[in-house]
């Protein structure tokens, strides 16, 4: 502060200077940033556009064709449809049980995995980073690998899906919670580890009840994208109401009012467990 | 709290009371709900009759051919000649007068075939003799239209299975099938035959010393091209394994979650003003929009894939559209949230200073929604990398497209393995990139 007073016009100016240079080297750095992204963007979309059997420029003229044929059918046969939506419910109801059956199971997993790899909490604290790492591939693997590779060996059906599925969410969930987990209290863990509990019962007894609201806002939410993974296995060849969109889809015209049955289905659907999901989890975030 | 008048101690009791009982049902109900929920599944997923489908010779078949390959010794029995291929196909064929290791060749037509744990085959025109340790010599005749089948028992024992147009032998060392059309023995190998270099490359079956020391010095194999141009060219172009449209597969993924996650985040970006309520005082408007998002949000990606597949065809093109299209939603939900979050005092705080509309949202606003907005695009462009393979698979293109037709094929498990591998590569790899950005751009740090 002592250098206040014995400042001088000329260090002004220097300090002025030297903030422009930077700000100028600041700028400079975001603008080769700006144009790398340019250039990334444009010859990435030109790429693309090279490579795809329809160009773009062809098919954004007809992108409402096929919407406009579906729509044109439907409206046709518009009596049908309510029909048609009861028709397709058990196979709705089908993929809405892959989703829950294997959001369930994975979170299940997910728990466990998350407790066994959480600093402080651990069972065995050497194996932390293997529990990681196995979480780490598990949501690595797309579900649809796996999916593929059971059908082949269970045959088509949900078991394949929501076995996939669950492996994933046990990664997707087991890393989610651990973040919770690192939050928790360890008081009640050491209240409990100084009364002789076991590890089991420290972490049912002093940990689930701490983070059980997060652990389940995490979960509603994994649901939610389950229900439209579990849509896109079926269409894979995996049962539920993808399944049938593939059918009703390769069947082609005259069966454009299943597509649009199904579609305004599985629309509903989503919307709804979309706000549902995102009207609870408010409620459980904002009692936290 | 310090006025509240003192609860009565059997108000109090009661209150534990009833939480109490709250309390012991939720611990007992949720749990037997759950199993209930199971048990219900159980049945709707038909499990036992899944256990009585399951084809557990099929898993058998894949995990065997996921690590190790066979190589086919075939004898014509019609026209006479043997080939040698590895797995069979056409592209690991043992051209003319190359004869792989195990195989001594006595004559024109005979093939003696040395086979893992002391088994032993030996073809000779149209006579088969597997030998098989501590059992004995099998012997198989083609005769005409006949097929005889000669064992040292007299009986024939449970792993051959025989009829008059058929015998195949199946023990731990190999496995050999006869036709009247062909007498075939498959020798299995550990390991992923032909990944580096297929069976015409003059690199072939050469060690790691001798191919290092022939890529650093040594004469010429090919002609007009230096060793490690050629032996770049002769991996590159391997017919068997294709990596050079493996390698084209990645990168189309990673380039439709890119295009896709980038294009989706340009979209969202004006319209999330138009849905934020402190940029835009127009209800109707904002409803609009924000019911917009909802609805690209609600369609989701596999609707969207099958829309836009019909319009584009196949290609990595289709699929960045449809992860735009539905990430549109997701950004503008997420970003107009951010944007009603921001914290007016620093908007103030520029606006004290003179600034025009526009310095204030350069000044004011982007500096602080720009870091919540980058982790949550980079967050994004790793884990549509993951959807980038699934939409791959529905419309045709990328990684997806390989492992779908891989997959159908049902018997290159050795390739879905490889495709597996890359793709979880792939993901991590993605995943680290994207931490190193987030890490990068976001200056400091913590400050989300």
């Amino acid at each position: 502060m002592a250098d206040l007073s014995l400042g001088t016009v000329q260090d002004t100016a220097d300090i002025r200077a030297n903030y422009m240079a930077m700000a100028r080297t600041k700028r400079m750095y975001g603008g080769i940033m700006l144009v790398v992204f340019v250039a990334l963007m444009v010859s990435g979309f030109m790429l693309a556009d090279s490579r795809n059997a329809g160009g773009f420029w062809d098919g954004i003229l007809n992108i409402f064709q096929f919407p406009g044929e579906v729509l044109a059918e439907a409206s046709e046969k518009a009596a049908l449809i309510p029909a048609l939506m009861v028709r397709f419910l058990p196979s709705l109801i089908e993929t809405l049980n892959i989703a829950a059956a294997s959001t369930l199971l994975g979170a299940m997993a997910a728990i466990l995995l998350s407790l066994l790899s959480t600093r402080g909490l651990a069972r065995f604290p050497r194996l932390i980073g293997v529990f990681r790492r196995f979480m780490d591939i598990l949501r690595a693997i797309p579900e649809i690998v796996i999916a593929l590779v059971l059908i082949f060996i269970l045959g088509g059906g949900p078991v394949p899906a929501m076995i996939a599925i669950a492996l994933h969410t046990a990664g997707a969930l087991g890393k989610l919670f651990s973040e919770v987990n690192e939050n928790a209290s360890l008081k009640p863990v050491e209240g409990l580890a100084s009364v002789g509990a076991s590890w089991s019962q420290r972490m049912w007894l002093g940990v689930i009840p701490q983070v059980a609201p997060n652990y389940l806002s995490y979960a509603l939410l994994r649901f939610e994208i389950n229900i439209r993974a579990s849509a896109i296995l079926g269409f894979v060849g995996s049962g539920g109401i993808g399944y049938d969109l593939k059918n009703a889809f390769s069947w082609g015209q005259g069966r454009y009012d299943e597509v649009a049955a199904i579609f305004l289905l599985l629309f509903l659907t989503i919307v709804f467990f979309d706000q549902l999901s995102s009207h609870y989890r408010n409620k459980l975030v904002g009692r936290v | 709290m310090a006025t509240a008048e003192p609860a009565f101690a059997p108000d109090l009791k009661a209150e534990a009371d009833a939480l109490f009982a709250r309390k012991r049902l939720v611990n007992f109900g949720v749990p037997a709900a759950i199993l209930a929920y199971f048990v219900y599944v159980f049945f709707a997923f038909d499990i036992i009759g899944l256990a009585e489908r399951a084809r557990m010779d099929n898993a058998a078949i894949l995990v065997s051919d996921a690590y190790s390959y066979k190589t086919h010794v075939t004898h014509d029995n019609r026209n006479g000649g043997l080939t040698f291929a590895v797995e069979g196909e056409n592209k690991g064929t043992y051209p003319e007068g190359m004869v792989p290791d195990f195989v001594t060749m006595a004559g024109e037509n005979r093939a003696e075939i040395a086979l893992p744990r002391g088994h032993e085959a030996v073809i000779d025109g149209s006579t088969l003799v597997f030998t098989v340790p501590d059992y004995g010599d099998v012997t198989v005749t083609v005769d005409g239209r006949d097929i005889v089948l000669d064992v040292p028992g007299g009986t024939t024992p449970d792993w051959i299975s025989a009829s008059g147009a058929r015998v195949d032998i199946r023990t731990d060392g190999g496995r050999a099938i006869v036709t009247r059309a062909r007498t075939e023995v498959y020798r299995y190998a550990f390991g992923w035959e032909l990944f580096w270099f297929t069976l015409d490359s003059p690199f072939y079956g050469r060690s790691l010393p001798e191919l290092v020391s022939l890529a650093v010095s040594g004469p010429r194999l090919v002609e007009g091209k230096s060793n490690v141009a050629a032996m770049a060219h002769d991996f590159w172009n391997n017919a068997m394994w294709r990596h050079k449209d493996v390698m084209w597969a990645i990168f189309e993924t990673i380039l439709m979650a890119f295009l896709g996650t980038m294009g989706a985040a340009l979209v969202a970006l004006p319209l999330a003003f138009v849905a934020a309520r402190n940029f835009n005082r127009l209800g109707s408007v904002r409803f609009a929009v924000r019911r917009v998002f909802d609805f690209v949000r609600g369609v989701d990606g596999l609707i969207w894939t099958i829309i836009l597949s019909r319009a584009f065809g196949p290609g990595p093109m289709t699929g960045a559209l449809a992860i735009l299209i539905t990430d549109t939603g997701s950004f503008g939900k997420m970003f107009s949230e951010a944007l009603e979050n921001v914290d007016d005092k620093q908007i103030e705080g520029v606006q004290s200073t003179g600034a025009k509309p526009m310095q204030r949202y350069r000044f004011g606003v982007i500096p602080q929604v720009t870091p919540i907005f980058l982790s949550q695009i980079l967050y994004y462009l790793e884990s549509n990398t993951r959807s980038a393979t699934v939409i791959g698979a529905i419309t045709g293109g990328g990684i997806g497209l390989l492992l779908t037709q891989a997959i159908i094929t049902q018997k290159d498990w050795e390739e879905v393995s490889y495709y597996i591998v890359l793709i979880v590569l792939m993901v991590m790899f993605m995943d680290w990139l994207s931490g190193v950005l987030r890490r990068r751009l976001i200056a400091g740090g913590g400050t989300h």
